[in-house]
This record gives C-alpha cells, structure tokens and sequence, in this order.
C-alpha cells in the first residue's frame, strides 16, 4: 500500500500544516489508527459493521443499455446502494468506531452536499456519540432535506456565516471548533484532505470500494478494468476505488473535476486542473487560490464538489502521472445523470454525474468493447430540489424532451 | 530594530514587554500605520502586524472580520512591506501570517522583502518547525527571527524542538483555542510557560484573551510578553468611526501598558 512518509508527504504534497496545538491529536490519531487496522478485533468489527449496518459490499453492474451507447462496456460500483446512500458510509463507520476505541465520545464534522453531514450523524446515532456538524449557510439551504435528516439523527447542524459560506468555511469552524475540544472530541474529517494523518486514514477507510470492485471485476470478467473513473471533489470516493488499482500499471485511472460553468469561464471547481501548488486545511496541495495565496471560490452545480482544495495523494498521483484529472462542466454533468436515469433507471448524486460523464467523454476515444469502471458514488435524492430547478421540470408543462 | 533588544529593554526595566497586534490594511491601510504609531506611542514594546488571509483557522471572529475587511478593500501581500517600512524604527516589527501567503510569494523573496523593509521577524501560527526548512533557510540567510507557537497539548519532546527552531522570543498559545476567544486567565497557561522555559531562555510570550491592564499584569508576572489582539482589533469593530477607533486604540494602550509595568 503506497504509505507517505513519516511526516505524511507524499512527494512534496501533504504533511501538516496546522496548529502546534492540534499536533499531539494529530499524534494519537495517527498511532490510534494504526494499531487499529493491525487489530483483528477492531478490522472484524468494522467488517462485520459494514456488512450488517453499511449494506456492503456494494454491487458491481455491468450497464448494459448505457453500454451499448457508450461502444464501451460501462460498469458501476453501486455505492449509491449503500447505507445512507453513499461511499461515504465507509468513512464515518471506520472514523467512529476509532472515535470509541480512543475514548473519545463526541465527533464533529464539516460537510458541503450534506452527505458526510448525514453520514457522521447516523455514526454517531449508531454509537452513541455527540454529533456536530458544521455547514456553510449557503449549503444549509441548497441543501435543506440533509440538514433535516442530520437533525432527526440527533445531531446539532451549525450554519458557518463566515467566508463564502460553503464547505471550506464549515473545514475552518470545524478545525477551530477542534483546537477548543480536542481531549474530548474527534474530528470526523469527510474527505481524503487536511493534516497527516487524515488523508491516509480516510484513504483507508474508503479503499474497500476498489477492492471489492478489483475482487468483482476479476469474478465476473476474469480481467481487470482498462480505465477507472470517479469524481473528484476532496478525493475520498476516488482514492477509494483507486487505492487498489495503483500498483496495475495498465489499468489506466481518471479523476473528474467539477468544470462548473466551464473551466475556460474561471467559474469551477476543477483544482488539479488549474495546478496552482498552496497550503489549505492543513495540507500542502493544489489549491484554487489568486496570486497572493488567497482562496477562491469554487463553483459546481454540486455542492459535493465544490472544493477550492483536493486530497494531497490526487495531487502527488496528478504530478507522477499515475493518474489523470480532467474537467467536467455542470451541463456534461447533468446530461450523463439524465441519461443513467433514462437508460438505466438510476438517479445518481450530482457528484458521482461527473465521473460517468468524464468516463461517457473518454469511451469515445477508447477501444470498442473497452471495460471501464465507474465508481457510482452516491443516489441522486438528496440532488431531486436541483434536477427540478436545472431541467424546469417543475413548469407546467412537462419540459423534460429538452 | 531587533527582537532581542526590546526585550534586553524590557527585562532590564524588570518587566513584560507589550506587544500589540493589529492586520495591515485594517480598518484601511493607512488607518493600519496610524493604528501602530499609536500603539508605539501608548506603551507597545513589539508590534505584530497581521497579514490577512481567506482562511484563517487560528482565528475567532474579530480577527477574521478585519481580514475579510482588509481583502474586501484590495490588501495585497505586498503591502504588508509598505506598513513595516512606515512603522519600523522605535520597536521591532513582526509579521504574524498562515503560511500559504508567504509560500506564494515566495519563502526567500518574502524574506529578504521584509529584511529591507525593516523587519525583525515571522510569526507563522500554521507553521510547526518540522516543514520550516525552507523557512529557517530564509530567516538564516535574511537575518530573521523567527517565533514559533508551543501550545498546552505540546509535549515536552515537542516543546524542546520547537523552542530550538525559534529565535526571537517564544509563542505561548495560553488556551486551547482561537484568537479572542474567552478571558484570559487560564490555568493552563502559567504553566506552560513554566514548562517552556525549562527548554530554553528566550523570552515567552503569552497570547490569546487579553483585554484589559489588569489582564496583562496577572500574565506579564510569569510571561515575558503581553501579546493582544482582538482586543485591539475591537476598537475598530465596535467604533462608529475611525477617529474613535484611534481614541480607544490610545485608552486600550496605555492602560495595557501600566499593566505590565505593575
């Protein structure tokens, strides 16, 4: 497994840029963590948990109508089948059960679509936990159903006013919210970013999706995949299905940004793509920042993705060229959600749109019957309030032959 | 003028030294020279000046809304460098900044900018001595202090290394916790300084919660530095206008300042 170094870089991304205060946590989290995974105890629990509680492991399907479109054959790993709808599940159900094997017994949690939000409250209903989560405000109304289901799960929701009040803004409050409670709380980190050891950690966590799918692929088809694709927001769906692919030299992997308006309008997401090297959330990483150094605001249709920062692995995967990340525009991204419904019957998360949508762009240029695995990260519900206000569906006439 | 000599100054006189901080560019970038002229004025014996920045973790909310109010009104990098060469001369300057403004730019350029403006060093809160290097190149080569923090959750082991990467004095960060963010009496903090100063004999500063002189008396009796902030930044906050924000920048001052001369 390809580790970082001690510090936690890989090559020159990564490592921790933070409060001298948070690092003795850093330190425990990271000797917590390790002695863990070693534990059989603790990896059985975990397995077990997943199975029984997560609805793991997800489907691999072969999309068959969506296939013959493409020329290529398209496979999916349902994540979106999952308990609370998304990869994201993985992540919390490994992070909380290590929140209790460290004594701690409360967790906050920054979130942006929502989704780690919902995922971290159901971890935290499921083990007894406290649950913050800190939203941007902007998000709490994009998003207004996960905050309810946050807070049915128990846990306190806290808009983040400051800033451009979107996920970054909701990393911040969480970490300064983190320097204040540390003895007692655990930050529940919702992507593969932030200080060592969050990146690998979180890596760990989520890399089941790709060794499931690794494992499934090589069942059914007694080969591996040509090409992986997964969006890239933070990076956790994607290192999660990359991880096991990253030693099969030939099995080529793509990350798929959000392009947002189009990336040529400086109004995206897409932070790999504009290849600006800064220190964010604790992680040196390409961040979308001006020429001071200052953030930029992202800009996505999905919140998910709307990200001015990404996981340190992606960068140092993007500079070695193991794996290549592409733009992927809002309209590209609406249109492979529309046509998974259509030909498939399956409404995927906004997020996980752009990943098949870069995977639909790419079959174009691959081999006829090519096999390319696309992670399915995450079910479209929560993504229903925007598909109604992008494709007018809720006009009085039915508009949806656009 | 250098870090050591002020607190040579301070230490001869039997006493803490006060050091005020303020962002450059707030409440505008000249009110911000202003702003430190009366501190010196009123009694500050070290300056920190604040670079602003989108995303400052460290900070409570008074800090961030003078950042977010500097940006809004076009604060670049560069004109931190203006602020320190107008105020640099009577007390040392420092910068206190988040890392990633001073990577952008450029860790030797900004150095030797600052070095030429006349100032004496960085305070870099997001910055642990370990992925310094570049930085404590930079400082060597350009003649820098540089102050890194030691926080309650520091180990002794850590304590013992960041204190060998500073030079200057010591960041104390009394609570666990941001800027501004309760009073500041806190049994945590005394003894972390005590801990701190069996490592070393640089001076130790002591931040975060400072409001008033008789704030800054109890902490200047075990620490070597006063360090406010949000208090300062409050003038301004909290004043209609800018002229009363000076006026009680001057009132703050000075009685922060016979604080630590009880």
């Amino acid at each position: 497994m390809p580790n970082p170094d001690p510090g936690g870089h890989w090559g020159e991304f990564g490592g921790r840029f933070v409060p001298e205060a948070l690092i003795a946590a850093l330190d425990e989290l990271e000797r917590a963590h390790t002695e863990a995974l070693a534990d059989p105890d603790f990896t059985a629990e975990l397995d077990a948990l997943g199975r029984e509680y997560g609805n793991l492991p997800s489907p691999l399907y072969l999309a068959e109508r969506l296939s013959q479109e493409a020329g290529v054959e398209v496979w999916l790993k349902r994540e979106d089948l999952n308990h609370t709808g998304a990869h994201k599940i993985r992540n919390v159900l490994g992070q909380a059960l290590l929140t209790k094997r460290m004594g701690k017994r409360r967790i906050i949690a920054e979130t942006g679509a929502g989704q780690h939000g919902v995922a971290s409250a159901t971890a935290a209903a499921y083990f007894g936990l406290e649950c913050t989560v800190y939203m941007g405000e902007e998000d709490t109304r994009r998003q207004a159903l996960n905050v309810a289901r946050m807070r049915l799960l128990g846990a306190e929701v806290v808009p983040v006013t400051t800033g451009s009040r979107t996920l970054k803004d909701a990393m911040n409050e969480a970490l300064r919210e983190w320097v204040a409670t540390v003895d007692t709380t655990h930050y529940l980190i919702g992507s593969v970013g932030g200080p060592h050891p969050f990146p690998q950690l979180v890596r760990d966590y989520c890399r089941g999706i790709g060794d499931e799918a690794r494992a499934q692929f090589l069942e059914r088809t007694g080969a591996l995949p040509d090409v992986v694709a997964a969006c890239v927001g933070g990076g956790s769906n994607a290192m999660g299905i990359f991880t096991a692919f990253l030693d099969d030299e030939d099995v080529r992997l793509y990350g798929f940004e959000a392009g947002g308006d189009g990336y040529d309008t400086g109004r995206h997401a897409a932070t790999i793509t504009a290849g600006q090297i800064g220190v964010l959330h604790g992680a040196r990483t390409f961040v979308l920042q001006d020429e001071d150094g200052q953030t930029i605001e992202s800009h996505s249709i999905s919140a998910g993705l709307d990200y001015p920062g990404v996981g340190p692995e992606h960068a140092h995967l993007a500079a070695t060229g193991r794996a290549a990340y592409e733009p992927v525009d809002d309209a590209e991204a609406m249109a492979a959600l529309e046509k998974l419904a259509r030909t498939e019957g399956i409404i995927c998360a906004i997020e996980s749109a752009h990943g098949l949508a870069g995977a639909l762009r790419l079959a174009k240029s691959l081999q006829p019957g090519s096999r390319v695995l696309v992670n399915l990260s995450g079910r479209g519900d929560k993504d229903m309030g925007n598909v109604v206000e992008y494709y007018g569906f809720d006009a009085p006439a039915d508009k949806g032959d656009h | 003028m250098r870090t050591a000599e002020a607190f040579a100054k301070t230490g001869a006189e039997g006493r803490a030294a006060l050091v005020g901080y303020l962002p450059a560019g707030f409440p505008t970038l000249a009110d911000s020279i202003k702003a430190v002229d009366i501190m010196i004025d009123h009694g500050a014996d070290l300056i920190e000046l604040g670079l602003p920045y989108s995303d400052p973790v460290m900070d409570g909310p008074a800090i961030q809304k003078a950042a977010d109010r500097a940006l809004a009104a076009g604060f670049r990098t560069r004109q931190v460098f203006e602020v320190t060469e107008a105020v640099a001369g009577r007390v040392p300057i420092l910068v206190m900044t988040y890392w990633n403004l001073v990577e952008r730019y450029g860790v030797d350029r900004f150095a030797a900018d600052f070095a030429a403006a006349g100032g004496a060093g960085l305070i870099t809160p997001d910055l642990i001595p370990d992925e310094a290097a570049e930085w404590i190149a930079a400082s060597d080569a350009h003649d820098l202090d540089r102050v890194f923090l030691v926080a309650p959750s520091s180990t002794e082991e850590r304590i013992a290394s960041t204190v060998a990467a500073c030079r200057g004095f010591v960041y104390a960060q009394s609570v666990m916790g941001v800027t501004g963010a309760r009073a500041a009496t806190s049994a945590a903090a005394p003894e972390l300084v005590r801990r701190t100063r069996a490592h070393t004999d640089l001076p130790i500063g002591v931040g975060l919660g400072v409001r008033s002189g008789d704030q800054a008396a109890e902490i200047g009796a075990y620490g070597d530095a006063v360090i406010v902030g949000s208090a300062i930044v409050n003038c301004y906050l909290d004043a209609e206008d800018v002229p009363t924000g000076h006026q009680r920048l001057a009132e703050l001052t000075a009685d922060l300042a016979a604080g630590v001369r009880r």
